[in-house]
């Protein structure tokens, strides 16, 4: 690595938490996030989900918003987690600094609630042009007045993570000295009917890496990290770094993931390259562990494939639900609470291991030495994405 | 930083495919009349074709146009799209579903990047790739990100493109990229080709 | 949808409308042709959407995807399950 990628704040919102101190408090204490729509109105009410509790005019309330707002709900919930990190960072100047959002869903909350009254109802107009991620990045920087370097990244589940790889890569190469990125997914009836008819969604609560899983859950969040480099970190405290990062495509399937993970296998032989480290430098692997019986049989056949001795391991998925392009984000942030606290959270709901592959994830909040922990993302569209945080010597 | 050379393009609009400044191929405008027609003069056998979206579709005919001048492809080469209107006409037509009986091949294609698993899955791609939502088409964010998987050897080639379909209006402007040793793309060549008129 | 046509002929025509089998006839598809792999060479997602016409159509919900698999195994099997579940 030529520069190094610091890491000097981070912010967070979701079901388990409007901050990191509570996100942290709810993942020490195995306290999940999942429960039945209250919020979105739909007529799925049996599907667990990782629902924010907090209505759209609580979270506009929060930041003061002008009544005829045109933010989506995550545009809202983008806006407070971002917050956070830049208030951890001590960030106030916003001249230089660059801006990468994960967002896959973008305003499709809003659409799908007014687009049959367009024609007919002026009131909510100001909601069409909000219908595409890179406008929900907008309303976000607009927010704070970030326009030096702004872009989105829409890669499905990957796109927070991807939004991680390429921040420390503009801080590498000199491009950008300060980069925020990370990413925000909100629920919709769009993507619950969506995964449900793949016939990948669970009745029960998420149950990830188990033989008995039966799908995956959605959630909701926002995170985000603030990147920096070297000389701007100097006088801040170091959350972690980026140590190394791994993107590639697993060219087998638009939804599904190859028998043996080779997109996965290939990200995570990337991201230890990167990092100039061995498989057995890695303490603990927060993996993408959706609970779909696709996702988790396929990743721990790449994970085998990777460590001879597999390291601890868990999907924090069992807390928040699969938060889509915001997912790579805020289990970047578990990865650093997890380097921080020197801490291994919970892979909730696991009873027994899948035959073919036994592995077992851990059960119970562990304290350990953790210096280098992998936080995986894999995304539709065969797009796979693996991340290296490492500890501040 | 990385030089680069445009080894291939080509640009789709108006019911036209030009390839490499030349017009190789032109029919009606109307996007389901110029699909068809555009993959029957691919002269190719993929029946997963007509499974993809409209959004794919462009993506396929584009990356199979230019890869085809290519005599071996590598499964190194990278994939850096963009666009404005990320998967919209999709989206439309999954949520038409929703009404009745939600679509799973609808709902598939309701992300801008599942285009880039097609185009991986046809040529036996394992490498980058990435799909960037921007307001209009950027050269310069997608030169500076081809340069530097090249010069961090993450990829020897670099499959670049603007990939946008707003309702039926479609402008497509994909290249494929490689390491040159003097100084050959630069942004306002890029520009050029893509507002050019071909007729 | 009409009432007197042959079932068979009735879910190949839908097949291949909804699964966009493009350039297919009905007269290309055999009675007892495999669907899956090698035959019409559908995949995962055209059993999902398999599932979708079960339930649009003859009003037969299927929960379990895997089952679909024997159901949809030719136009025969398909045809012989309909019949004997069809609540529409």
């Amino acid at each position: 690595m030529s520069r190094s990628v610091a890491v000097t704040g981070m912010g967070i919102f979701s079901a388990i938490g409007k901050n990191l101190e509570e996100n942290h408090r709810s993942l020490i204490h195995g306290k999940h996030g999942l429960s039945y729509p209250e919020i979105l109105e739909t007529v799925h009410q049996n599907l667990p989900i990782g629902e924010i509790k907090s209505t759209n005019s609580d979270l506009a309330d929060a930041l003061n918003l002008d009544k005829n707002h045109a933010f989506t709900r995550a545009a809202l919930l983008g806006t407070i987690a971002l917050k956070e990190a830049l208030q951890n960072a001590k960030i106030e100047d916003f001249i230089n600094i660059g801006f990468v959002n994960g967002n896959s869903v973008g305003g499709m909350d809003m659409t799908e609630r007014f687009y049959r009254e367009y024609e007919s109802n002026p009131a909510n107009r100001r909601f069409i042009q909000a219908q595409h991620p890179g406008f929900t990045t907008e309303q976000i920087a607009g927010y704070f007045g970030i326009d030096n370097y702004v872009t989105t990244i829409s890669t499905a589940c990957s796109s927070a993570a991807n939004a991680v790889m390429l921040g420390a890569r503009l801080i590498q190469s000199g491009r950008l000295d300060q980069v925020i990125v990370g990413g925000t997914d909100c629920l919709s009836r769009f993507t619950l009917n969506g995964f449900n008819s793949l016939m990948i969604y669970s009745e029960d609560f998420p149950k990830p890496f188990d033989s008995e899983r039966k799908g995956l859950n959605l959630g909701e969040a926002a995170a985000y990290l603030v990147l920096e480099s070297a000389d701007f970190a100097k006088n801040k405290e170091v959350l972690g770094y980026v140590s190394g990062y791994g993107n590639a495509n697993d060219a087998f399937h638009q939804t599904a993931s190859s028998e043996n993970g080779e997109g996965a296998y290939l990200a995570m032989q990337k991201a230890l390259e990167t990092a100039n480290l061995n498989p057995h430098h890695i303490d603990y692997i927060n993996a993408h562990g959706t609970a779909t019986q696709n996702n988790d049989l396929s990743e721990s056949r790449a994970l085998i494939r990777i460590f001879k001795e597999m390291p601890a391991f868990s999907s924090t998925k069992s807390f928040t639900g699969h938060t889509l392009a915001a997912a790579g984000a805020i289990e970047a942030v578990f990865s650093l609470l997890a380097i921080k606290h020197q801490q291994i959270y919970p892979n909730l709901n696991f009873n027994s291991a899948i035959s073919d592959t036994r592995l077992r994830p851990v059960t119970e909040l562990k304290s350990t030495k953790i210096q280098h922990v992998l936080s995986n993302s894999f995304g539709f569209g065969g797009n796979c994405t693996s991340l290296i945080f490492s500890k501040d010597e | 930083m990385a030089n680069l050379s445009i080894d291939h393009w080509v640009r789709i609009k108006d019911g036209k495919i030009i390839a490499d400044g030349e017009v190789i191929f032109a029919s009606e405008a109307d996007i389901a009349s110029f699909l068809k027609a555009a993959f029957k003069f691919l002269n190719i056998k993929y029946p997963k074709f007509h499974k993809m979206d409209r959004l794919s579709k462009l993506g396929f005919i584009a990356s199979e146009t230019v890869m085809k001048e290519e005599a071996e492809i590598s499964e190194d080469t990278a994939l850096v799209f963009s666009n404005n209107s990320s998967s919209l006409a999709s989206d439309q037509n999954y949520q038409e579903s929703i009404k009745n009986f939600p679509s799973p091949s609808l709902f598939v294609y309701t992300l801008p990047n599942i285009v880039l698993g097609e185009i991986s899955i046809r040529f036996g791609l394992k490498s980058e790739n990435v799909f960037f939502i921007e307001d209009e088409f950027n050269a310069k964010l997608l030169i500076d990100y081809s340069a530097q998987l090249i010069e961090s050897a993450k990829a020897n080639k670099v499959l670049c493109a603007w990939l946008n379909l707003h309702n039926v209006e479609y402008d497509v402007f994909l290249w494929l990229s490689s390491e040159s040793h003097k100084k050959e793309i630069t942004e306002e060549q890029i520009r050029k080709i893509y507002d050019a008129d071909y007729d | 949808m009409p009432i007197m046509t042959d079932l068979h002929t009735e879910l190949k025509a839908s097949i291949i409308e909804q699964l966009n089998l493009e350039d297919m006839e009905v007269s290309d598809i055999e009675n007892d042709e495999p669907l899956f792999g090698d035959g019409l060479g559908l995949d995962s997602i055209d059993a999902l959407e398999l599932i979708v016409l079960l339930e649009k159509d003859y009003g037969i919900k299927l929960t379990d995807p895997k089952k679909g698999r024997e159901i949809f195994e030719s136009i025969n099997k398909m045809a012989d399950f309909i019949e004997a579940n069809r609540t529409k």
